[in-house]
């Protein structure tokens, strides 16, 4: 075993002890690996499946139901679009079409350089200052081509 | 001196937290003393950052204001009187709220949403101290008399889930909160737990104490982490004061309150299928029977109610279910929240008793269109309820009425789309949207909305028009008929609708 797998064992390890004796302790142990790890590495479901006493199967079920659990690390910043009927009246179909271009990637990718990942996303309950989007924990409201590429123009200006 | 610059996810949006700061800096920089409050929004979104400073006869309001407009408040006299373009004077003189009957949304607004003075200040846990005198039958009784009715979507009367729950004897019960408000063009969820979300807690104890049961969890969407800040601290806040906790304010009841966050799936705000993903499952559809009422959580008797549901529940405890009920109309009582969004100049959130029409929102509070186009469609009810054409917006916001000319109230979201919407591409994004979101249990809505997508495109695309109209139509059919839950039972809604409603936009 290297040293990454114990660590990560201990990660595991230590998740599974901050949610002991909740019910359903699955999902909130998924939470807080996807918080520290930034996803949910293939190698953590053997070891939760040992720990919670739950088939691996199970565990790979419930991380492939939810949209939020990445296998995969994601880039930098993840931006997400919504995509819902409250934002496209407000034109967020041609907003959606802008930001695939600007950042070169489709949903679900990551742009090669690892800055960004693109994600869709139904509803951030901003729907009254449609279109909304959110970079990482970050929500804001009556975005546009324009707004977007400044966001963006200022997280590469951090660099 | 106190400024009140809201912390809502909206208003954070808009960029509240650097007004925040900007007033702040101008403040020090000026040397006056100021107390910033980050108030909850009132959910006049249209004007926030919505700043407001506390005086003798009462706030004076200023919005929308942005950062960049700070200096020249601070320059015209702010926080004193000042003479400024974003000056609104008194906030009570507002009148897109001040011609609201706010019940639920009484308190958003006015105090620091976690501060549990502010909250008690201004009637706060008045219900729960009445109920704690009180029988649980009695609060059920108070509860049924109320004329209640879900405010999730479903409007089930609360009062009858609550006695079954309480008629159901068992070693435990739970109390959930159905916080995955994932309907776009809602929002008064959100609203309230950030504004207000002492209000939650306290519904959920009352109700705890109603079917006895100690245990409850908020289940809140991943897309909201304002609000899960905000329920954290208040959770944290009401347990260290004994307004949760084993022994509820020396009453020898217990009740605790457990957060749990989605994962983004947008069924989970169906009760059974939220139900397993707080089980640690993947979220899918139970069958029904047995009602959650009877085998819910862990198999045990389980209220499973909505945010808006159980806010209510303090009002009608504090107030009396015969103050409750004399607000509505029909079998519809109490107050209506109704979410203004999409393309709309004034959005927001706007609660009146029931009874009021479409239009009377739309254009009256809503002031029309933002992008002054003439708005074509409207979706009432969230992305399973129906788009209604300009000839049916007189339709009076009640579970009935909407009912009647083939739509549904829901959740209360309103969104507004202009002259430039393409029909067709709406009713396609309906079944797509279902695609995604299916929890895959059951065949029509799994198979059936990908097939939707298909067959729209043909229709489209003019291919067999007649032939593919007809598929369309046994697939709606199929959907509404014989899928397990509203996801699948529900999105023929707007695909009808606007196919009904809106033919031309369909080629041909």
């Amino acid at each position: 075993m290297n040293s990454s797998a114990v660590s990560l064992q201990e990660i595991v390890d230590c998740a599974v002890a901050e949610h002991q004796g909740k019910i359903g302790i699955l999902m909130p142990v998924l939470h807080s690996l996807q918080e520290k790890l930034g996803f949910v590495p293939s190698e953590a479901v053997p070891m939760l499946a040992r720990s919670l006493n739950l088939s691996r199967a199970e565990i790979q079920g419930v991380i492939g139901f939810y949209h939020d659990f990445r296998t995969r690390p994601a880039g930098e910043h993840v931006v997400q679009l919504c995509r819902a009927e409250a934002c496209q009246a407000m034109g967020a179909r041609e907003l959606e079409l802008h930001v695939k271009q600007r950042l070169g990637i489709d949903y679900g990718e990551t742009t090669e350089d690892g800055r960004y990942t693109l994600e869709p996303v139904y509803c951030l309950g901003n729907c009254a200052c449609a279109p909304s989007l959110r970079i990482n924990d970050g929500i804001h409201a009556r975005t546009s081509a324009s707004r977007f590429d400044e966001l963006i123009d200022g997280l590469d200006a951090q660099e | 001196m106190k400024i009140f610059v809201p912390r809502d996810a909206t208003a954070c949006a808009l960029g509240a937290d650097d007004v925040a700061e900007s007033i702040r800096e101008g403040a020090r920089g000026r040397g006056i003393d100021i107390e910033l409050v980050r108030n909850g929004s009132r959910g006049a979104f249209w004007l926030e950052p919505l700043v407001e400073v506390e005086t003798e006869s009462g706030r004076l309001a200023f919005g929308p204001v942005t950062p960049a407009d700070v200096p020249g408040l601070f320059e015209s006299g702010f926080p004193g009187p000042a003479d400024h373009a974003l000056t609104l004077g008194p906030v009570d003189g507002i009148d897109w709220l001040a011609s609201q009957q706010r019940l639920t949304f009484y308190r958003a607004g006015w105090i620091d949403p976690v501060s549990l003075d502010g909250y008690c200040s201004m009637s706060g846990y008045k219900g729960l101290k009445r109920a704690l005198e009180m029988s649980a039958q009695a609060i059920v009784d108070e509860v049924k008399e109320s004329g209640l009715r879900g405010r999730g979507g479903a409007a089930f009367p609360t009062g009858i889930k609550w006695q079954t729950v309480l008629d159901t004897h068992a070693d435990q019960k739970y109390i959930v909160c159905n916080a995955d408000e994932g309907d776009s063009g809602t929002f008064a969820d959100r609203l309230l737990m950030e504004a207000d979300p002492y209000q939650l807690i306290e519904g959920m104890t009352i109700a705890g104490l109603a079917v006895g049961a100690t245990e409850g969890f908020i289940y809140l969407r991943s897309e909201y982490p304002h609000s899960k800040w905000v329920l954290e601290k208040a959770i944290a806040r009401a347990s260290q004061a004994g307004w949760l906790g084993e022994d509820i304010q020396g009453s020898g009841k217990a009740f605790r309150i457990e957060l749990r966050i989605g994962a983004g799936a947008y069924i989970c705000g169906e009760e059974t299928s939220l139900l397993d993903s707080l089980e640690g499952k993947r979220g899918l559809i139970r069958f029904k029977p047995p009602l959650p009422a009877i085998e819910g959580l862990l198999g045990k008797p389980t209220v499973v109610n909505n945010v808006l549901s159980l806010g209510a529940i303090s009002t009608i405890l504090a107030k009396g279910a015969d103050y409750y009920r004399h607000f509505g109309t029909g079998r519809s009582r109490g107050t209506l929240t109704v979410q203004l969004s999409g393309n709309i100049r004034r959005g927001g959130l706007v609660e009146l008793p029931f009874g009021a029409t479409l239009r009377e929102l739309v254009e009256g509070y809503g002031g029309g269109t933002a992008s002054g186009r003439p708005a074509r469609a409207i979706q009432v009810g969230g992305p399973l309820g129906a788009y209604l054409p300009e000839s049916l917006w007189d339709v009076t916001l009640n579970y009935g009425a909407l009912t009647d000319i083939g739509g549904m109230l829901g959740h209360g979201g309103v969104v507004v789309f202009d002259d430039t919407v393409d029909m067709a591409q709406q009713a396609r994004f309906a079944m797509e949207f279902c695609a995604v979101e299916s929890c895959g249990k059951c065949t029509p809505c799994r198979v059936g909305s990908v097939r939707g997508v298909e067959v729209i495109d043909r229709v489209i695309a003019n291919q067999d028009r007649q032939f593919n109209l007809k598929v369309l139509d046994d697939l709606c059919e199929t959907m509404d008929k014989g899928s397990l839950c509203a996801m699948g039972g529900l999105t023929p809604m707007p695909v009808r609708s606007a196919l009904k409603h809106f033919p031309g936009d369909f080629g041909a």
